[in-house]
């Protein structure tokens, strides 16, 4: 089997920083304002959800390369697609339970949180309409959940300063957030034209 | 959401107004930016939410009573998917530019927490007629916070609207670059804030 290491890698930089799935594509907003208020959930949600993130994007090339193009299902991909992510996460929530409940302790909270976020439908969507192979879809789906992490992460250690400083009324809380990741964007442009695929 | 009965007017002015879904609840928010950065984006996916929001909360008050508590989220899961997948293929149609532009957005639509949380919170609950208006005014209030923040964004990011030239001049090019759109909605997100506070006497939206 050939593998392309190169092209791999430049998938994984470029879904991470170029193609940040929240800063140049503003998906996954909700959860990214919604957690990114302590460090310790923002690491504890990276965590998850690349996990989440890789082995949903693995089931879903699974099912549409195997069954769904065969069969001829493709229009059918939203549906098909948000119930293998609902299912995959129902299920990894019930044997987290069971099988590790320290592990359910510290994680669970952020895996119910997860169906709702934009980009774990996204990244399977753009699999299937870039005609990804299988270690493709991998890499893109590893480098947007890194991605996605260290947004968090970045947004997290900016906002707990933010807790101490003395914000105008009417923008304290989310206004001013929103405004911080403007100027964090704005950061990351820098990063376009470093790769180009 | 108090739990007297309110008329269907009242319901639909909620959702524009009191309960707006991006200035107010704060959720939603993907879309809020992503397809700002001209009128024509913003107010085409502001119509499909509004087609999504309505239709979702209809069938989901129709089928209230067969719907086991327990498997109720990939049930509404579904329904949502079902007409998020009549707009997609709609659009691919009839609207073919626009959707070039817009199409991962109006396939998002599927994840949206505002559409299942009206779902959850609402339509589970109460009458088909009185679901469709609260679907109806929230899809509206919806539309209404794109139509402000795509107005704001072209205008001053490409100095047209709806691509009609209205001013000359060299634009401010940040408003239509992706940092733009959080600047614009965390500005108008404050001056909201503001006017709420200043003359209605309210807190402001608490937020996250």
């Amino acid at each position: 089997m050939h593998i392309d290491f190169v092209k791999l890698f430049q998938l994984i930089v470029s879904s991470a920083l170029i193609n940040n799935f929240v800063f140049t594509m503003f998906l996954g907003l909700c959860i990214f304002f919604g957690v990114s208020k302590k460090m310790e959930t923002s690491v504890g949600m990276s965590i998850t959800f690349t996990m989440v993130m890789v082995v949903s994007a693995a089931l879903s090339w699974v099912v549409y390369q195997f069954i769904m193009i065969p069969l001829q299902l493709t229009f059918l991909k939203i549906i098909i697609f948000i119930g293998i992510v609902a299912a995959f996460v129902q299920s990894a929530d019930t044997i987290m339970k069971k099988v590790s409940p320290t592990m359910y302790y510290k994680l669970g909270v952020y895996l119910a949180l997860i169906t709702t976020n934009c980009i774990i439908v996204a990244v399977p969507l753009k699999n299937a309409g870039e005609h990804y192979n299988f270690l493709e879809s991998m890499a893109f789906a590893l480098g947007s959940g890194i991605g996605f992490g260290l947004a968090l992460i970045i947004m997290a250690s900016i906002r707990e300063k933010l807790e101490v400083a003395d914000v105008p009324r009417p923008f304290k809380g989310l206004p001013i957030s929103f405004i911080l990741a403007g100027l964090i964007a704005l950061a990351f442009t820098g990063f376009s034209g470093l790769i180009t695929l | 959401m108090s739990l007297k009965k309110k008329s269907n007017i009242e319901l639909i002015k909620n959702g524009m107004f009191g309960e707006n879904t991006i200035f107010r609840m704060a959720i939603s928010l993907c879309p809020s930016i992503a397809v700002t950065n001209g009128m024509k984006n913003g107010v085409a996916l502001g119509i499909s939410v509004v087609f999504v929001q309505t239709m979702v909360n209809m069938t989901i008050s129709l089928m209230r009573k067969f719907i086991h508590p327990k498997i109720r989220i990939p049930i509404f899961m579904l329904v949502i998917a079902g007409y998020v997948t009549i707009i997609d293929l709609l659009m691919a149609t009839y609207a073919r530019p626009i959707y070039k532009e817009i199409g991962l957005y109006i396939q998002i639509i599927v994840a949206f927490a505002s559409i299942f949380a009206r779902a959850e919170v609402y339509a589970s609950k109460n009458k088909v007629f009185s679901s469709a208006c609260d679907g109806f005014g929230m899809g509206v209030g919806f539309l209404l916070a794109m139509i402000v923040i795509s107005f704001f964004r072209e205008l001053l990011g490409k100095g047209t609207l709806f691509g009609y030239p209205i001013v000359s001049g060299s634009p401010l090019l940040i408003m239509i670059l992706p940092a733009g759109g959080f600047l614009a909605v965390g500005l108008l997100m404050g001056f909201f804030n503001w006017i709420d506070m200043r003359f209605f006497g309210g807190k402001g939206a608490s937020g996250v």
